[in-house]
């Protein structure tokens, strides 16, 4: 086929019909084709400067603020500063406190942010159903299940310096997903009902599991509480990061490139065959995908609820359906909103510290509601 | 004698513990839009589906221009063949270009994106279909025969070689199911090397638009043959268990139906 020069293209796309957008703005109509690609790339920039701006902001809050210019020093001081270092305007122990104390926690709170979120996205595009979160179809009480296991059973020490509490989480995560969509689905289809049925029946009794496994292991209840009551207090440092990234940045990075593929699946799975999809291993690498996001974020927080609800939800209102777009979007405001409830965590009651999941919980739940209270008008 | 253009020989297939066809033969030949007619339940919509690769057969050979479709991977068979349905659930906040667009996934990598040349080809085939002027509308907001135009214009961008066509009036008011069956048969001129295969569930229709048509009762072909040697007052009643009269259309001779309230047998 001919290649088409941008003018032309232009023109043509002057023959659309002008389109009223939502929130009452007319949108001027230009070319699908380039709406789209620039569309993404501006929204996810804008979301990775409002990123990067939050990082910043909120790692110079706590108990001890540290002015912002002394924090840019620091982290310069660090990375680029290796190379080009600037003066030292700042104490040791400010050094202290930004570089090993609370960049790594928020780093860390920004990929289980993205983690959650990202999961919670592509849950709700393989169920086709807007009420999927790694909390809702039992995957995070699944891990729940899985660390405990792992953090109870008499191991050697260093099989728990390779990770294998994440890795017990990752099984039971997978074990969970597996159970809850088999219960769900009826006649290839996964409804509403079902799916939070078989959920909160397989969450429960995963969530009973973890209750007799503590209940058994007493001489270990400080470790699994520490674990399940979810929040970034107990994981700080940089190797705790090091042990996470490697799943996330998998997770990250398949949930990148199947946008197009999930938005196809949303027309059903017989269309999607038809338009030459591999339906069932599209279906794996999701659940693959976003169970080992899911696993990985659980693995090293602890149960925090409602992020993978909420945030692809939010980015749907606002933009739309689009997989390619809400996709990335998910993944960085999820971190975003990671970033800032924990903050709110460390500073609200200071110096103690709120477990991150109240907030989680106190933000997602009225809107949950709203979205149910949604969803009786608009179809999604 | 011609070679066909999707030869269907001795087809079964069925559902475990349910088989549906029975050693079903039947040819479409190029350029030809062959109808498939059939009480609820005779297996006309099995037929599609095996046809279309969702459903593997039990035994017997599907081959469009002597290549055998049951060996295709989805994508490839995805680029010869592509099925109008009657209307599935299309996600709602999609634009009705967007979901034309998705037409354009076997013809593109694994992680490639859409190109200008898509969205030409997009253009054209929402015009073909006389819906590119709801290019950027939902298509939640569609009305039926609307997202029809739709679907079938997301068919037409997959630029398949077989249509296959699942009862795509249903649903739809008189208007839009000649403009749909008019498109049809608009594609198959366009080009040789075409071929299309229609189930029906409304026998003026296909006997309008079919040269050829397929009467099927219980899983295999009672019929094959010109509308008027199918679609017979003698046959009907074998295949639907109705009572009905035929006569010629006042047009065009084609046979017309017309049902008897309250009668099951004349």
């Amino acid at each position: 086929m001919k290649k088409l020069e941008q003018t032309e293209i232009k023109n043509w796309s002057e023959t659309l019909p002008v389109r009223r957008a939502k929130f009452g703005v007319v949108a001027r109509q230009t070319s699908p084709f380039f709406r789209t690609q620039r569309r993404r790339l501006v929204l996810v920039g804008l979301g990775l400067a409002g990123l990067i701006a939050c990082l910043l902001l909120c790692v110079t809050f706590g108990t001890i603020p540290v002015p912002l210019d002394q924090t840019i020093s620091i982290i310069w001081n660090h990375t680029l500063g290796l190379i080009w270092p600037v003066a030292r305007t700042y104490s040791n122990g400010n050094d202290t406190i930004i570089w090993e104390i609370r960049l790594p926690r928020l780093l860390l709170a920004a990929g289980v942010g993205a983690g959650l979120a990202g999961a919670g996205a592509l849950y709700q595009g393989l169920f086709r159903n807007p009420l999927a979160d790694p909390y809702l179809v039992g995957v995070a009480q699944g891990a729940a299940v899985g660390a405990v296991s792992a953090i109870v059973l008499p191991l050697p020490a260093f099989l728990y310096a390779l990770g294998l509490v994440q890795w017990g989480a990752f099984l039971g995560a997978v074990v969970a997903v597996a159970i809850v969509y088999n219960l769900a689905r009826i006649g290839g289809e996964v409804k509403s009902a079902t799916l939070l049925l078989a959920g909160v029946a397989v969450g429960s009794v995963m969530a009973a599991l973890t209750s007799f496994l503590t209940y058994l292991n007493q001489n270990k209840l400080t470790s699994i509480y520490g674990w399940l009551l979810g929040g970034f207090n107990m994981t700080s440092g940089w190797e705790n990061l090091g042990r996470f990234v490697p799943y996330m940045a998998v997770g990250i990075f398949i949930a990148l490139l199947v946008g197009r593929k999930l938005n196809v699946l949303q027309m059903g799975e017989d269309q999607a065959t038809l338009l030459g999809l591999n339906v069932p291993l599209i279906k794996l690498v999701l659940v693959a995908a976003a169970t080992m996001m899911a696993a990985a974020a659980v693995s090293v927080s602890g149960i925090i609820g409602f992020v993978g609800l909420v945030v692809p939800h939010f980015i749907r209102l606002l933009t739309g359906q689009d997989y390619r777009l809400l996709l990335p979007l998910s993944l960085v405001w999820g971190a975003v909103f990671m970033v800032i409830t924990d903050s709110l965590a460390r500073t609200v009651m200071a110096p103690a510290e709120l477990p991150v999941s109240i907030i989680t919980a106190f933000v997602g739940g009225p809107f949950f509601l709203f979205i149910l209270r949604r969803k009786k008008k608009v179809e999604f | 004698m011609q070679t066909p253009f999707l030869e269907i020989k001795n087809l079964s297939a069925g559902y475990p513990g349910k088989p549906v066809l029975r050693d079903i033969s039947l040819e479409v030949q190029p350029g030809e839009l062959l109808g498939v007619l059939g009480a609820n339940g005779c297996g006309k919509s099995t037929l599609v589906k095996t046809v279309s690769g969702l459903l593997k057969p039990s035994g017997g050979e599907i081959k469009l221009e002597g290549r055998d479709l049951l060996k295709l991977r989805s994508d490839e068979r995805a680029r010869l063949m592509t099925v109008v349905s009657q209307s599935p659930s299309l996600p709602a906040a999609f634009t009705a270009a967007e979901i034309v667009l998705m037409g354009r996934t076997p013809h593109l990598g694994a992680f490639q994106q859409e190109g200008p040349e898509d969205w030409e080809i997009v253009k054209e085939a929402m015009e073909k279909t006389d819906c590119w002027q709801m290019a950027t509308r939902p298509v939640g907001e569609l009305s039926g025969g609307e997202r029809q135009r739709v679907l079938f214009a997301l068919a037409l961008a997959q630029q398949p070689r077989l249509l296959l066509l699942d009862e795509p009036t249903t649903y739809l008011d008189i208007n839009y199911q000649t403009e749909i069956m008019d498109i049809a048969l608009r594609w198959l001129a366009e080009e040789p090397g075409r071929g299309a295969l229609a189930v029906f569930h409304d026998l003026n229709l296909a006997a309008q638009y079919c040269k050829r048509i397929v009467l099927m009762a219980k899983g295999s072909i009672l019929a094959v043959g010109s509308p008027a040697e199918v679609i017979t007052e003698a046959n009907i009643r074998q295949a639907y268990g109705a009572a009905v009269i035929v006569t010629p259309h006042p047009l065009n001779d084609l046979p017309t139906t017309f049902i008897l309230p309250g009668k099951k047998h004349l």
